[in-house]
């Protein structure tokens, strides 16, 4: 059966029109072009990246903390489909694990082009390497953001497989399961905020809202890419997601949208007021320093796209409007990656420990690479809906498993 | 790309690697991508004769690499020996030549150059206020009217928040006081410059360049011994020259004897004395990090 059910995963993905298979050749193409980058990167050395002692993390660091972000947004749809039992929701909610598990993919890999030394990442391992546990961060977060994986992978497996075999999922191991991921986005969002905020030395960063920021953000950037793709579903395939569900979703992400910017304007509140040395590094973000003022168009840009989208999302007509919809989804993502990105990372960074200021802009190799790694994630994610939605829609079923409806 | 030849190998190594991280037992085919044990153990876990064999693979390497003997040694903290350093601020001239002959005596890359201390030069009027702090200065014309020099280096916390973060434990205090690395196992995730609040440690962003006939011979495995690309570095003190009895390089070669070193445990000790009679400070105080390098005005 489980030969049947890959051969059949094959002939799905294989299968498409025209604008499937140019949207699949041009990630392939994105891809080869990153893997070349990378080559050079790591033939000459990080020296290829605009990365220097005075800011060591930037650009891919910064995706991967925009994408933990949205991997954690899984939760959203977890928390009403299961905790509430509601259904026009919990069709859906295995969207969110598929991106879920993307999302930490493109993760791993922002992790694996950032390092200086590849070879020696083993040492990571158990058994092989040396976790240093409890006190590095990191380590914490290499195990909560693998464990997460493994966790959203087991639940999508399961239910796809039993679905395809036309049985319901045992709801004494999947229900548990999928309440344990409610915890472990949270768990995943937090360590990683975590990362940042025990850095005593980066004053920016040293804030006990940061946490919170993090979470807040992450449930208005994960829901949009859904509610675009739902959308798309809706209109391409049979996939019937109901009106209620993609407003409540929208109506949720304006309170977190809100609760985001609240807090983005207690942070601020802070640095400016108080007007201690720290505030060099707000004002680097927000205003620039001196000659060196890159950064502002891009922040004050996100606040715009996040403020817009606030104000779409909490009015009830504009909410419900397809196209003021997806505008609002489109600026809110941007909103957040300009801010959980570039906008947390080099500001946390500039001026460094000692004063001094060097202006970070990201190189062609790291545009290039961060491109391919985005494109291996969109492919995947690609590819499971691809194959997740006729077994959904119960078109993919093997062809001993009885027919009809399936309650999940 | 110069070298097209290394190219290719390092290529190879990176997918032997992950073929490696996929099925650990089919390496056996790959080339070496490091003079160690691809699949060593952690420093503190390699037996006496496995450390040996490991340092004595480095010498090899690094003999054959240079044209001259190398020798690395794996010196052992001396017992009942805390190091401490202190810095006379008000005798400093930022002339830098602690600078250069640190990178001479410890190996550093040339190109991209990698430099252990970093002098801050300062307004008077301003006092110990980093914002305004320029490393940059002309040296040929200090001292310059109006500014003081403030050397900056790693300050060996004894609560240090590099070593903390570490994920892999390759940063550790020595138990003479000595904050040290194991180049072979970092993996350059640069978790520990992000957390230091000196700027002390320093990543090798390529190759490093070192001409051989610069190099410095006399070599420890935890100090000054030729380091790979993409792994992080910083001060060590001179440990190779330290745990001999000798003082760090810096410390002798400063020609207004600004750089005091030596053993906490020692009463007879120069460090002892400026402890005991001058008042010292320490940098960030407010972040905990409780440095063994001090800062004081000697006059």
């Amino acid at each position: 059966m489980f030969v049947r059910f890959v051969t059949g995963s094959i002939r799905i993905v294989t299968r498409g029109n025209a604008l499937y298979w140019t949207w699949i050749v041009a990630l392939l193409a994105m891809i080869t072009a990153g893997v070349f980058a990378y080559l050079h990167q790591y033939d000459a050395g990080l020296q290829s990246t605009s990365m220097r002692d005075q800011v060591s993390w930037a650009f891919y660091i910064g995706n991967f903390t925009f994408l933990v972000g949205v991997a954690a947004a899984a939760v959203l749809l977890v928390i009403p489909a299961y905790v509430y039992q509601w259904k026009p929701i919990k069709e859906v909610a295995i969207l969110g694990e598929l991106l879920a598990i993307s999302a930490i993919s493109m993760c791993g890999l922002f992790v694996f082009v950032d390092v200086g030394s590849p070879l020696n990442l083993m040492h990571l391992v158990p058994g092989i390497g040396r976790l240093n546990l409890p006190s590095s961060l990191l380590a914490w977060d290499v195990l909560v953001l693998n464990g997460y994986l493994v966790l959203n992978f087991t639940i999508v497996t399961y239910l796809l497989f039993s679905l395809y075999r036309g049985t319901s999922p045992n709801h004494r191991i999947f229900t548990p399961l999928v309440l344990l991921s409610i915890p472990a986005a949270i768990g995943i969002h937090t360590v990683t905020a975590f990362l940042y905020n025990g850095l005593a030395a980066r004053p920016f960063w040293n804030s006990a809202i940061l946490a919170p920021r993090f979470i807040a953000s992450a449930l208005c950037s994960g829901p949009a890419v859904l509610l675009v793709l739902m959308m798309l579903l809706r209109r391409f395939t049979r996939f019937e997601i109901t009106d209620t569900a993609i407003w409540k979703i929208a109506e949720l992400m304006a309170y977190a949208m809100g609760f985001n910017l609240f807090l983005l304007g207690a942070e601020v509140f802070k640095e400016f007021y108080s007007n201690t040395e720290h505030v060099v590094h707000a004002r680097y973000m927000f205003l620039g320093l001196g000659e060196h003022n890159a950064l502002p168009p891009f922040l004050w840009t996100a606040v715009a796209c996040s403020v817009i989208a606030f104000l779409l999302f909490l009015v009830p007509k504009t909410r419900k409007n397809p196209v003021t919809l997806v505008i609002g989804c489109v600026l809110i993502y941007a909103g957040v990656y300009i801010e959980k990105g570039m906008g947390l990372v080099i500001p946390g960074m500039t001026p460094d420990t000692l004063g001094e200021i060097y202006e970070y802009v990201p190189s062609t190799t790291e545009v290039v690479v961060s491109l391919g790694v985005f494109s291996v994630g969109f492919l995947l994610f690609t590819l499971m809906v691809k194959v997740a939605t006729p077994i959904m829609l119960g078109e993919f079923r093997d062809a001993s498993a009885p027919k009809g409806e399936i309650a999940h | 790309m110069t070298d097209t030849a290394d190219t290719t190998v390092s290529r190879r190594d990176l997918l032997c690697t992950i073929a490696g991280c996929a099925a650990a037992a089919s390496v056996a085919g790959c080339s070496e991508p490091t003079h160690t044990d691809f699949f060593r153990h952690h420093l503190h876990e390699l037996t006496p004769e496995q450390l040996k064999a490991m340092l004595a693979d480095l010498e090899q390497e690094f003999s054959a690499k240079y044209g001259k003997d190398v020798t690395v040694a794996m010196t052992e903290a001396r017992p009942g020996v805390s190091f401490a350093y202190a810095l006379d601020l008000s005798r400093c001239i930022g002339c830098r030549r602690c600078v250069h002959a640190c990178v001479k005596e410890n190996n550093q890359s040339r190109e991209p150059a990698v430099q252990w201390i970093r002098v801050l030069e300062m307004d008077k009027e301003k006092g110990i206020d980093l914002h305004h702090a320029n490393a940059y200065y002309e040296a040929e014309t200090v001292p310059r009217p109006g500014h003081f020099y403030m050397p900056v280096a790693c300050q060996h916390c004894r609560n240090a928040p590099c070593v903390k973060s570490c994920p892999v434990g390759a940063t550790w205090q020595e138990p003479d006081g000595i904050v040290a690395i194991d180049y072979d196992w970092c993996i350059g995730c640069r978790c520990c410059m992000a957390s230091c609040p000196y700027g002390a440690r320093h990543f090798n962003w390529a190759e490093p360049e070192l001409p051989a006939e610069e190099l410095n011979p006399k070599t420890h495995y935890l100090g000054n011994r030729p380091r790979p690309k993409g792994v992080v570095e910083k001060c060590t003190w001179c440990i190779h020259r330290t745990r001999e009895g000798l003082y760090p390089a810096c410390v002798e070669v400063c020609p207004v004897g600004a750089r005091k070193f030596g053993d906490l445990n020692d009463p007879a000790s120069e460090i002892r004395y400026v402890l005991e009679n001058k008042r010292v400070f320490v940098l960030k105080s407010e972040l905990n990090t409780r440095p063994r390098f001090y800062y004081f005005y000697g006059v």
